[in-house]
């Protein structure tokens, strides 16, 4: 079985939280004793029907504003798949936790008030869907209910919709025509939308195709803590334990260490007392090599046939996450997987009014600006652009004062 | 449930390794607690893909409360044996002994609350920088918000408003001075995961979770164990039933469920039918709707 991670993003009274009380509902993943306390809860919707937006908003502070501040996981499961879902808040005050539950979904459900249709949040969500390059998109246009389930409706959104999708390049897109609140097409077809042909979107989840982030097919290994046992049976045994990002690596492979450059081949592949032939993307492993070199942490092994980027200029789109504005002066630290490293904002290239969409030329970066910026690293940075492996091609920044991480980068071009 | 195919542990069990060794690179002093219950048992195994042959870059620790089931310390201790790897033990009688506590009273009197100040004055005491524990966001809600790397300040309060953002799989665990972090390598498991794995790994779990014959007393609508740390007194009726547990803690907090399930497929079909979740036998989160947030704004695990 598959598991489908999926973020939820809409504004503050599409029905965002209602979407995902009414899929869990529905699906029966609400236990009784949970179910009780929903019964309990004084929060009832307007015709005294529970309120299934109580489920997700796991915070006093939520619970007492109504709105939902960062991310909330939920999981369920349907007989033909597992689910992650990223319950991510909408107001653009917290946009950094809307990217923090974005960059690990295969999906995202865009939610639109069918009496709204689309708005200026709607642009910002899936721009911040395109940057973070999440391949699928459900377009969710919610309190149909309320428009009299009219098809008319429906397609004048959807036609607003694609015209948006085609300038964000938004490519894997579904519409589906829902109700939250009364449960039409969420998980069990509607009678309401007979025009309505498509799945609901418990079905569209349960079979769309998972695309991996890892699906460059480039062997990808960074080495996060080097095995050395040092007892008198295994005293020469060096096994550098990681996690193959991309690829697959086999015994007797050839790879290259990065940024050094060194090359040897695997000898074994071990996971406790189990040894592997072969690892696959996505997998946790200690990689033994024939020959002894000098690697450590935040080292890169790859199969020796590719050629990733080694770089310590690079241009990347950058997402401020920070109450303090960037500081073009000040030397960050730069994390990339296990690898970290000082670094400077070189140069803002541009900034994007996330509203709009429009390019703006200013040096100013402030919480939850958006734009392209170069980066100059200390130490080289090994990595795909993050449009063709997302898996390599993320890297936060951190500010060394704080500690706290203040930026989020998409590596997309090489700048030396 | 054992007609799914089970690819998804292979996923789940790879973050968890690789958690794990995020943790082994980036803390001087790392520790993983160890409570005796299925959660952590997971981890140690989790812990043993990540670094053997090589040993644990970290010790275990448990707090005790003093008010354990006999058999989750006869486990604790076997497994330590089994392992060979450091295990230190954080006593609440300790505190109370030295009065930095005081013993709740009264008949729903439990420990479970003065853990917190053991596992403070413990991680104090060692200067660990990171604490690796079991903790899962399907469990209740507030750990449904919460972080895998899990900034605590020096007086280790959880911040809800103010968690790092934290993308795609990477973990900043730059902290200053006196500040820790807490991190849940299988943050992302259910219930059912958890159960499914240790069935897949075959690991071994305390007799408790198992169905067995054990003296009861009814309160609040809960079976509890018939023991010497909870204030019993004639209105309480000792019953012997046929049951087991689906969480362990104390004593005097954990609830049994009436069960007959006597092996570990008997579980994962008794949980997959249950309509209960796994923290409804849990007395301490019943508390209040913040019950679980208050806590771990408060230094909880």
């Amino acid at each position: 079985m598959e598991i489908l991670k999926f973020i939820t993003a809409g504004s503050v009274d599409d029905g965002k939280s209602t979407l995902i009380g009414r899929l869990l509902y529905d699906t029966e993943s609400i236990l009784a004793d949970q179910l009780e306390a929903l019964h309990r809860s004084n929060r009832k919707n307007d015709d005294g029907t529970i309120d299934l937006a109580i489920l997700t908003d796991g915070l006093k502070a939520e619970r007492e504003q109504g709105i939902t501040i960062d991310v909330a996981y939920k999981y369920f499961q349907t007989d033909k798949r597992k689910f992650i879902i990223a319950d991510a808040p909408g107001h653009i005050q917290y946009t950094r936790n809307m990217v923090t539950g974005a960059s690990n979904s295969d999906l995202a459900i865009i939610l639109i008030d069918a009496r709204k249709g689309v708005v200026e949040q709607t642009v910002r969500h899936s721009f911040l869907v395109s940057l973070l390059e999440i391949p699928q998109v459900v377009v969710a246009i919610n309190k149909m209910d309320m428009m009299d389930y009219s098809e008319d409706t429906f397609n004048s959104i959807v036609k607003d919709y694609e015209a948006l999708a085609a300038k964000v390049t938004l490519k894997q897109v579904t519409y589906i025509p829902v109700s939250a609140l009364k449960g039409d097409n969420i998980v069990y077809p509607s009678s309401n939308t007979p025009w309505y042909n498509g799945q609901s979107l418990l079905d569209h989840l349960e079979t769309v195709q998972i695309v991996a982030d890892n699906s460059s097919t480039h062997a990808y290994f960074p080495v996060q803590w080097v095995v050395r046992p040092q007892t008198d049976e295994l005293h020469d045994y060096r096994g550098y334990a990681g996690r193959v990002l991309s690829g697959s690596l086999k015994v007797n492979d050839q790879v290259t260490v990065l940024p050094s450059g060194f090359t040897s081949t695997i000898e074994q592949i071990d996971l406790l007392e189990q040894q592997y032939d072969e690892i696959q993307a996505g997998r946790s492993a200690t990689i033994l090599l024939k020959d002894d070199i000098d690697i450590s942490r935040g080292d890169i092994l790859v199969s020796s046939a590719h050629h990733p980027q080694v770089s310590q200029l690079i241009e990347a789109d950058l997402c401020w996450m920070d109450t303090k504005p960037l500081d073009t002066s000040l030397t960050y630290l730069i994390q990339h997987n296990s690898k970290v490293t000082r670094c400077k904002i070189q140069e803002v290239l541009y900034k994007v009014n996330i509203n709009t969409l429009e390019k703006e030329y200013s040096e100013e970066f402030k919480l939850n600006d958006i734009g392209r910026i170069a980066v100059k690293t200390a130490e080289p940075l090994v990595f795909d652009f993050y449009q063709n492996n997302k898996a390599t091609g993320g890297a936060i920044i951190i500010d060394s004062r704080t500690n706290v991480t203040v930026g989020a980068l998409m590596l997309r071009a090489n700048a030396e | 449930m054992s007609k799914y195919n089970l690819d998804y542990l292979n996923e789940l069990e790879a973050e968890a390794i690789y958690i794990l060794r995020e943790v082994a690179g980036q803390f001087e002093k790392p520790a993983l607690l160890f409570s005796g219950g299925k959660d952590s048992i997971t981890l140690v195994r989790l812990a043993e893909k990540a670094f053997r042959p090589g040993k644990f870059p970290f010790p275990l620790v448990h707090i005790d409360t003093g008010h354990n089931f006999p058999e989750t310390i006869e486990y604790r201790d076997a497994m330590i044996n089994r392992i060979g790897e450091k295990l230190i033990v954080g006593h609440v009688q300790d505190d109370i002994d030295a009065g930095n506590v005081i013993e709740q009273k009264g008949k729903n009197a439990s420990r479970n609350a003065l853990q917190t100040v053991t596992l403070l004055n413990t991680i104090a005491k060692h200067q660990f920088d990171a604490c690796i524990g079991g903790a899962r966001r399907d469990e209740e809600k507030a750990r449904a918000k919460e972080r895998i790397f899990s900034v605590r300040d020096e007086f280790g309060q959880w911040d809800p408003k103010r968690q790092r953002p934290e993308l795609w799989s990477i973990f900043n665990g730059k902290i200053h001075k006196g500040e820790n972090v807490r991190v849940f390598p299988i943050s992302n498991w259910t219930e059912l995961d958890v159960w499914n794995y240790i069935r897949r790994e075959n690991i071994p779990l305390p007799s408790i979770y198992f169905a067995h014959q054990r003296d009861c007393i009814t309160r609040n609508g809960q079976l509890m164990a018939a023991t010497e740390f909870l204030n019993m007194d004639e209105e309480d009726v000792i019953e012997r039933r046929n049951v087991r547990f689906r969480t362990v803690g104390d004593m005097t907090c954990t609830a049994a469920i009436e069960s007959y399930a006597t092996e570990i497929d008997d579980i994962i079909n008794e949980i997959s039918e249950s309509k209960i979740s796994e923290r409804g036998a849990r007395m301490d989160d019943k508390v209040s709707e913040a019950a679980m947030e208050d806590r771990k704004k408060g230094g909880y695990f």
